[in-house]
């Protein structure tokens, strides 16, 4: 478990973490989500003792750890270039840690072997970072960093520096390696569908504050406020209520709508609007529609009720949210 | 911009030509003088007494000023890179000083500062000397050649960032350990570029070197003072043309050096 207490860090004007507290349990693979200048890489760094807070606690399984140095922290951090040593091969730069530890040799040896067959390198011990592809470099990191047997293991937005499809495919081979290796495991990222992809626990931070902490199905369905519920998905404005694109449901008949609609506790009400646009998305349609009040908004419907709604640009429809539990009260504060 | 083909010829023939009349006529006629009486006589003129002598002094400046230069030069490229300090500007300035000033301003300012009624005179009087003997020469020599360790090896730390310095300490390594596995591998082509570039300027060094040098044949004379003695005060000109022909070949071996790992350097 690493627990995280009242953590503050300003860089002059700018306040990177304000007052943040967090709870990590052991074994789980937690994401810190946010978009940039949120607090979520200076957060990973105070954990890892790569920055150093102004306030606040850390501690890694109950030892408390805020004025240790990183070398003594027990951790294994792996950086968004790589930070692979130029000047080592590839079985050194996994070796590092162990021989800064003075493992011995044989030992060190058998389990870089076994580390690099792991991440799927092996056969490149004798080759240079510079002869590798990025997601290779990535991979090798992780091997690094797993090398020394951390308690947790941090990363700082691994995938970032990595073209769409590397980055998709690491992402599930570290969550199978993470259900192989249990090590307690953050990962810190500005993408919500890796979150939501990777992660078993995702804590959304903005301007240096949580917002909500949970797994993500409850963050996708019961977001805390209009922040995190714009941030893990689209939205749409109802009725100066946010709702899920898909969790709209359009009606050609405006009684059926409001018989409907009664029975949904706290519902935006029917809006009327006029479809401006039907864009089949595939599996899905979604409609772009104009309220009375001029609110643009779009809906996802499914390919079968566009069919039988047989919509055409410019008509009337009636509008409705279908479910609770998408539904955020509009807080234009936190508005993103 | 189309340029005409005897236009280009004559720019070529400018260039090359100002080369040839500025570098490789006086060196060529110091090689020709020096070779002209034949091989023996060049060996005997550099294995006088005086030239062993101006040769050993000379060395040994290097010796010294080469490894208090990368010790401090790096401590303060890793200073101006990384430190976050007041004044971290003026150092800045500070470091490229000796480039601004003239050697023989260097040569004057020591001795007012090391001789005997200098400020630090008093280790003058208690017997050791300083200036006129062979620790003035030294200090004049490094005086000279502090910046390019430091302005070779900043470059390369910009370069590799702190990222890689981070993740050894990730992995368990002390300041110390990350310093010589890590940082000091990262820079070695800056600072072996750097070191290069001393030990040519402390092998030529003449005008810091000479205001602090008693100048005596086969004491304090490096070979660059043997030079200008021999030609200068006992107008033995062939002997300064053996001299200067020695200095070269050493200065062509550390270029050629230079060359040779500039060639692997870009190689990475």
């Amino acid at each position: 478990m690493i627990t995280v207490t009242s953590a503050r860090k300003d860089y002059g004007s700018f306040t990177a973490l304000d007052d943040v507290s967090l709870d990590i349990p052991s074994g789980s693979l937690t994401a810190l989500l946010g978009p940039s200048g949120s607090g979520k890489s200076t957060l990973l760094r105070a954990i890892a003792g790569l920055e150093e807070l102004d306030s606040g606690t850390v501690t890694i399984e109950g030892r408390d750890v805020t004025d240790e140095p990183p070398q003594r922290r027990g951790i294994g951090f792996v950086f968004q270039h790589y930070a692979a040593f130029k000047h080592m091969t590839v079985r050194d730069n996994v070796a590092f840690g162990l021989t800064i530890r003075k493992r011995p040799k044989a030992e060190t040896s058998k389990k870089v072997d076994e580390l690099l067959e792991i991440v799927g390198l092996d056969g490149f011990q004798h080759r240079y970072p510079a002869q590798l592809s990025g997601g290779q470099r990535q991979r090798m990191a992780l091997a690094r960093a797993l090398a020394v047997d951390p308690q947790v293991l941090l990363l700082d937005e691994p995938f970032g520096a990595l073209d769409a499809k590397v980055r998709t495919d690491l992402r599930q081979w570290l969550r199978r390696l993470h259900d192989e290796v249990h090590v307690t495991t953050v990962l810190v990222t500005h993408d919500q569908e890796e979150a939501l992809d990777v992660a078993d626990r995702i804590a959304v931070l903005n301007r240096g504050r949580i917002e909500q902490v949970g797994d993500p199905v409850t963050l996708y369905e019961r977001p805390a406020n209009d922040f995190v519920m714009g941030f893990l998905g689209s939205v749409a404005h109802l009725g100066g209520q946010l709702v899920r694109p898909h969790d709209i449901a359009l009606e050609r008949s405006r009684e059926m709508a409001l018989a409907l609609d009664a029975k949904v506790p706290d519902s935006p009400g029917v809006i009327d609007a006029v479809v401006e646009r039907v864009v089949p998305l595939g599996f899905e349609v979604r409609v772009d529609l104009r309220a009375d009040s001029g609110e643009r908004f779009a809906a996802q419907i499914t390919r079968r009720d566009a069919a039988e709604l047989q919509l055409r640009e410019g008509e009337t429809i009636h509008a409705r949210a279908v479910g609770r539990s998408s539904v955020v009260e509009h807080d234009p504060a936190l508005a993103i | 911009m189309r340029v005409s083909r005897g236009t280009r010829l004559t720019l070529r023939v400018v260039a090359l030509g100002y080369l040839f009349v500025l570098l490789a006529v006086p060196i060529g006629v110091i090689l020709w003088r020096t070779f002209e009486p034949g091989l023996s006589e060049f060996i005997a003129s550099i294995s006088t007494p005086a030239a062993k002598s101006a040769l050993n002094l000379s060395l040994l400046i290097v010796a010294i000023t080469v490894p208090v230069n990368v010790v401090f030069g790096v401590a303060t490229a890793l200073a101006l890179v990384r430190g976050r300090f007041r004044g971290r500007g003026l150092l800045q300035a500070v470091v490229d000083l000796p480039f601004a000033v003239s050697p023989i301003v260097v040569g004057v300012s020591l001795i007012m500062l090391w001789g005997a009624g200098g400020w630090f005179g008093a280790l003058d009087r208690a017997g050791f000397q300083v200036i006129f003997g062979i620790p003035g020469m030294v200090l004049a020599t490094i005086f000279v050649t502090l910046p390019f360790v430091v302005r070779e090896v900043e470059p390369v730390l910009h370069e590799i960032g702190q990222d890689q310095e981070q993740a050894a300490s990730t992995l368990g390594a002390n300041g110390w350990q990350t310093f010589w596995r890590i940082t000091l591998p990262a820079v070695r082509w800056g600072l072996t570029y750097g070191v290069v570039l001393t030990v040519a300027r402390a092998l030529g060094e003449f005008g810091a070197v000479i205001m602090v040098s008693s100048g005596f044949p086969g004491v304090s004379q490096t070979l660059t003072l043997l030079v200008h003695s021999r030609y200068i005060d006992d107008h033995n000109t062939y002997g300064a043309y053996a001299a200067a022909t020695l200095l070269m070949g050493i200065a062509l071996v550390v270029l050629l050096l230079m060359t040779l790992l500039d060639r692997k350097r870009s190689d990475r």
